[in-house]
């Protein structure tokens, strides 16, 4: 597939669950548009319950879809059986954040890796060897490693390891969960340059779900901000980050602290009139019809409790999701 | 950047090495188990004596098992009779070894039908889930309502003498509960981020359960399957003993007992022997099998870190001096405090020699990687330390009073008065069985002694105090019906009930979502300004640092590397690990950019070299850093750093 063809595409995805009540239902997912060309990373951010995970799990087959479709390199994918998965698997694979729970404690570092190659019928020891050793190479791990149980190892070697297992088969695009938040910092930053490393190395493309925008910022092309289960926003992950066109964007990026303490401190004193610190409301329910941010908006004017807000094309080329774009820029002047 | 030629560092910023890690005993095999528990040892031991002299009984017994010496009937224990004889003279210890032939056949069929059942039924209705689960249920259930002795009866009197029906029977209605154990075990493991991976890959349901679940369940079920023989063999010689499985006279354990019985006024002895090596194996399978259950848990719970027997001893490091308990202006002060885990043969330092000073009304916080030590510094100051970590030097000096001395009643009393604690996890910090104001109100009751009046409205005051809206309706709330953002705001609530002077908050917000921690980050520094208490708080995130912090304490592999003014440090850090964190961050890079990393990883926790811990990991390490021990140098303004190249590091424009 040449660079700049659609890989990944998602069209109007919606994944409900059962409520706790009988009958009702949780819109985990609501209409969720996306695409990703290949050899390109896509950011997916938003805050526990946002449904940034359920995006990946929806993709990998793992959710219940209640509409929409989603296509991988120009086949529908929306609901394969187990087997179909498995031809699947040559083009898609995955990386977990726990790295201690994405490995199976009581198999070897090499069984684990060798899977998706046994999968796909190669059961000659001889090549199973050798691409484990390259793809241990890879991620930088020495190949006496195969024999090892994932207990022995770090955070950040496990972390390898998954990675390995996901390149072994030469995917194409990689979802990427939340996989650099269980690290220390400067594991965390052997593993981002790993993965970026990787991606300019084999043409790799990464749906790649944080809640640390700077992560995003860093390593994705495209950004899509999730609140609730909907778009915020898309676009260019750099614009977007320097000029948010949703509030919740701007919110997000405004409470992740900046490392430095000028910075910081002069970022939140411009900030303390906006909204009294202490709103953490009991629950965050909102109108089904209307904008799931309007209760904690500033800007939420009448329109937005009662009317769902349609996805606007933004000045720098991305979507906003806001009655009140573009002139919420201005008020917050 | 000068090049120092004979650097004897690990260049290769990606490569990972592990050599020197030992995580103890991950793989868990039956020889590892029976090494580590002697008991387990003499119980194996004693179980394959015994299934042994079963099997190899025509050539081990020293006579046949019926073979009569009238004259030395009833004997009791002789040279010729080792464990006496019976009535009518036939070798006790022959008829023994006989009489395991009939036994061991009869329990491994019943231990085999339940395993049989148990197994693939118990992994497929944890699996799959639904329709099927339930029908396992059901059966289960049902099953488990019949009275196995009664049924088993039954059976053998549809098929007289028969044990194999009788055991079969036994091994069928001891299968539901396995199943039960075997499914519990199956939920948590099918969800499991190793079976999605395998799933995405393409893995099929059968291999996912055979490759994945089987290796998660197989303890469990070798450790009831070692309690179900115990209990197989109990039946067995039940039935023996009712002459059911056996004719009266046979060499058969039940009919041993049996007769032993009736002879008991005669010969007392005889019930010895028979009676005591069915009461022996019982004992052994059941200690068995908790030995296994014991060791496949430690198994799981054994991770590197603390655990793991690292290569150097316990030793001290020279110490510069200028860190004397001074005149005291200072509220908390740590005086080469260290802190040790004990292991079975030494103790391995988690915390180093460390001397830090929280002065009034100041936020310090403590920053460092995992296994640098930061928790277990502020747990030894509460002494929460857990059970296998002391303080094994060093002093601890709370508003001028040595706390480290203090007997744990005196310690008590200042604990809830001085210190207050914010844990990482908010949930953990909140029972669920209690409401949020009950928890509270005892709190309170406890540091003023109000009554319940008192105690509420010192409880509303505390919760507007963390700026909570509605403080009426959450006082009668559980924990799990409020969101992780308010239950971190009601710990801070219960830290404050009885109005310390230092809030200790370890990891206050990494739990939390970014637009929560922003709001937890400013409640604490407004509290921090209206009851001018000190703040120490343990942290990994700079952010919070930078937002916080008056002063701040760099940890790396226990000993302090850095301490500076917060704004002095991100400014311009001495120490080459706290620049290379503060360069690796990646809010501070360029897109396209790699990131510039530290390579390799902080040396854990008992593998710490004597020379400078971060020169493997350090791009300017020379010859003088592996020399030996790098002392804490003391700099300009108040900043401390341990590199000993710091001068000539400023001088080449890297520092």
């Amino acid at each position: 597939m040449s660079e700049g063809e659609r890989l990944l595409e998602v069209r109007g995805l919606a994944v409900y669950y059962h409520g706790r009540r009988r009958g009702s239902v949780i819109k985990a997912l609501d209409c969720i548009d996306l695409s990703l060309e290949s050899g390109t990373a896509i950011g997916v951010v938003g805050e526990s319950g946002s449904g940034k995970s359920t995006l990946a799990k929806a993709i990998l087959g793992l959710a219940p879809i209640h509409s929409g479709s989603i296509k991988l390199a120009g086949k529908d994918i929306t609901s394969l059986k187990q087997r179909s998965r498995r031809e699947l698997s040559r083009i898609l694979q995955v990386v977990f954040q726990d790295p201690s729970s994405s490995l199976n404690p009581y198999i070897t570092v090499g069984t684990t890796i060798e899977e998706p190659l046994r999968v796909h019928g190669i059961n000659n020891r001889e090549e199973l060897n050798q691409r484990i050793a390259k793809a241990l190479d890879q991620v930088g791990l020495s190949p006496d490693v195969v024999n090892r149980y994932p207990g022995q190892f770090s955070g950040g070697q496990k972390q390898r390891i998954a990675i390995a297992r996901a390149l072994i088969i030469n995917p194409q695009l990689i979802i990427c969960d939340e996989v650099v938040s269980a690290l220390d910092l400067s594991i965390q930053a052997q593993i981002l340059n790993l993965l970026a490393d990787l991606q300019k190395s084999f043409q790799l493309s990464y749906l790649f779900i944080s809640h640390d925008i700077a992560v995003v910022r860093y390593i994705s092309n495209q950004i899509l901000v999730l609140y609730q289960g909907r778009v915020m926003e898309s676009g260019t992950a750099a614009v977007v980050i320097k000029n948010p066109c949703h509030p919740y964007t701007r919110e997000l990026i405004a409470s992740s602290p900046i490392t430095n303490p000028r910075a910081q401190r002069k970022q939140r004193d411009e900030r303390q009139w906006e909204r009294p610190s202490g709103g953490t409301s009991f629950t965050e329910e909102f109108n089904e019809n209307g904008c799931p941010f309007a209760p904690r908006c500033q800007f939420a004017i009448d329109i937005c409790t009662i009317e769902r807000p349609p996805l606007k094309f933004t000045d720098d080329g991305g979507f906003t999701a806001c009655h009140r774009y573009p002139e919420w820029q201005a008020l917050q002047k | 950047m000068n090049k120092h030629s004979p650097t004897p560092v690990n260049p290769n910023a990606n490569k990972v090495t592990t050599g020197t890690e030992n995580a103890g005993m991950q793989n868990w095999s039956l020889g590892r188990v029976l090494l580590h528990k002697p008991l387990a040892l003499i119980c194996g031991g004693f179980l394959l004596l015994v299934i042994l002299g079963a099997i190899f009984a025509p050539l081990v017994a020293p006579y046949p098992p019926n073979a009569l010496d009238l004259q030395n009937a009833l004997s009791g224990p002789t040279a010729h009779h080792l464990l006496g004889s019976d009535e009518l003279g036939r070798d006790v210890l022959s008829r023994l070894l006989y009489g395991g032939r009939r036994v061991f056949p009869g329990v491994l069929e019943g231990v085999l039908t339940a395993l049989i059942l148990a197994v693939p039924i118990g992994i497929l209705a944890g699996y799959f889930g639904g329709i099927l689960d339930r029908l396992v249920g059901a059966i289960t259930d049902a099953l488990l309502s019949i009275p196995t002795i009664i049924l088993v009866l039954v059976v053998i009197a549809i098929f007289p003498k028969n044990s194999h029906a009788a055991m079969i029977t036994f091994g069928t209605l001891v299968s539901p509960g396995l199943i039960r154990i075997i499914r519990g075990e199956t939920l948590p493991l099918k969800d499991a981020d190793f079976v999605s991976a395998a799933r995405v890959t393409g893995v099929s349901d059968l291999q996912i359960m055979i490759r994945h679940i089987l290796p998660g369940v197989i303890r469990i079920v070798i450790v009831q399957g070692s309690f179900i023989a115990a209990s197989a063999l109990g039946y067995m010689v039940a039935l023996g003993y009712l002459g059911l499985i056996a004719s009266s006279g046979e060499a058969e354990w039940g009919q041993m007992v049996a007769s032993a019985g009736a002879l008991l006024n005669r010969q007392p002895w005889l019930l010895v022997p028979s009676g005591g090596l069915i009461g022996l194996i019982v004992l052994a399978f059941t200690l068995f099998g908790n030995a296994l259950r014991d060791a496949s848990a430690e198994t799981i719970a054994a991770t590197p870190g603390p655990v793991s027997r690292g290569s150097s001893p316990l030793e001290r490091t020279a110490q510069p001096q200028g860190f004397s308990p001074g005149p005291s202006n200072k509220l908390l002060s740590l005086i080469n405090l260290s802190v040790a885990f004990s292991s079975r043969s030494r103790d391995i330092l988690a915390v180093d020699n460390i001397s830090f000073d929280v002065n009034p009304s100041e936020i310090v916080g403590l920053v460092g990687e995992s296994g640098a030590g930061k928790s277990i510094t502020s747990l030894a100051i509460l002494r929460l330390l857990p059970n296998a970590a002391r303080i094994v030097n060093g002093q601890i000096m709370f508003d001028g009073r040595n706390i480290t001395g203090m007997n744990d009643s005196e310690f008590d009393r200042l604990r809830g008065s001085s210190f207050g604690l914010v844990s990482q996890e908010p949930g953990t910090s909140l029972d669920p069985a209690f409401t949020v104001g009950s928890q509270l109100g005892e709190l309170v009751h406890l540091h003023d002694g109000v009554n319940r009046k008192g105690s509420r409205s010192r409880c509303l005051d505390l919760l507007n105090q963390v700026r909570i809206r509605k403080p009426e309706q959450l006082l009668t709330m559980y924990p799990h019906e409020i969101s992780g953002g308010m239950a971190q705001r009601v710990a801070i609530a219960m830290a404050l009930a009885g109005r310390p002077k230092l809030l200790i908050a370890d990891e206050p917000t990494s739990a939390l979502d970014v637009t929560v921690q922003k709001e937890i980050l400013a409640l604490l520094r407004q509290l921090q300004l209206e009851t001018k208490m000190s703040v120490l708080i343990v942290t990994h995130n700079f952010g919070a640092v930078a937002d916080l912090c008056d002063r701040v304490i760099v940890l790396y592999a226990g000993q302090i590397f850095e301490e500076a003014n917060v704004f002095e440090l991100f400014d311009r850090p001495l120490n080459p690990y706290t620049k290379g964190l503060l360069l690796a961050n990646p809010s501070n890079a360029q897109p396209g950019q790699p990131l510039p990393i530290i390579p390799g990883r902080i040396p854990s926790i008992g593998s710490w070299p004597t020379n400078c811990r971060f020169a493997e990991r350090c791009p300017y390490a020379a010859d003088e850093c592996l020399a030996g021990p790098i002392p804490l140098l003391a700099l300009e303004s108040e900043r401390k750093s341990r590199c000993i190249r710091v001068d000539d590091l400023r001088k080449e424009g890297i520092l």
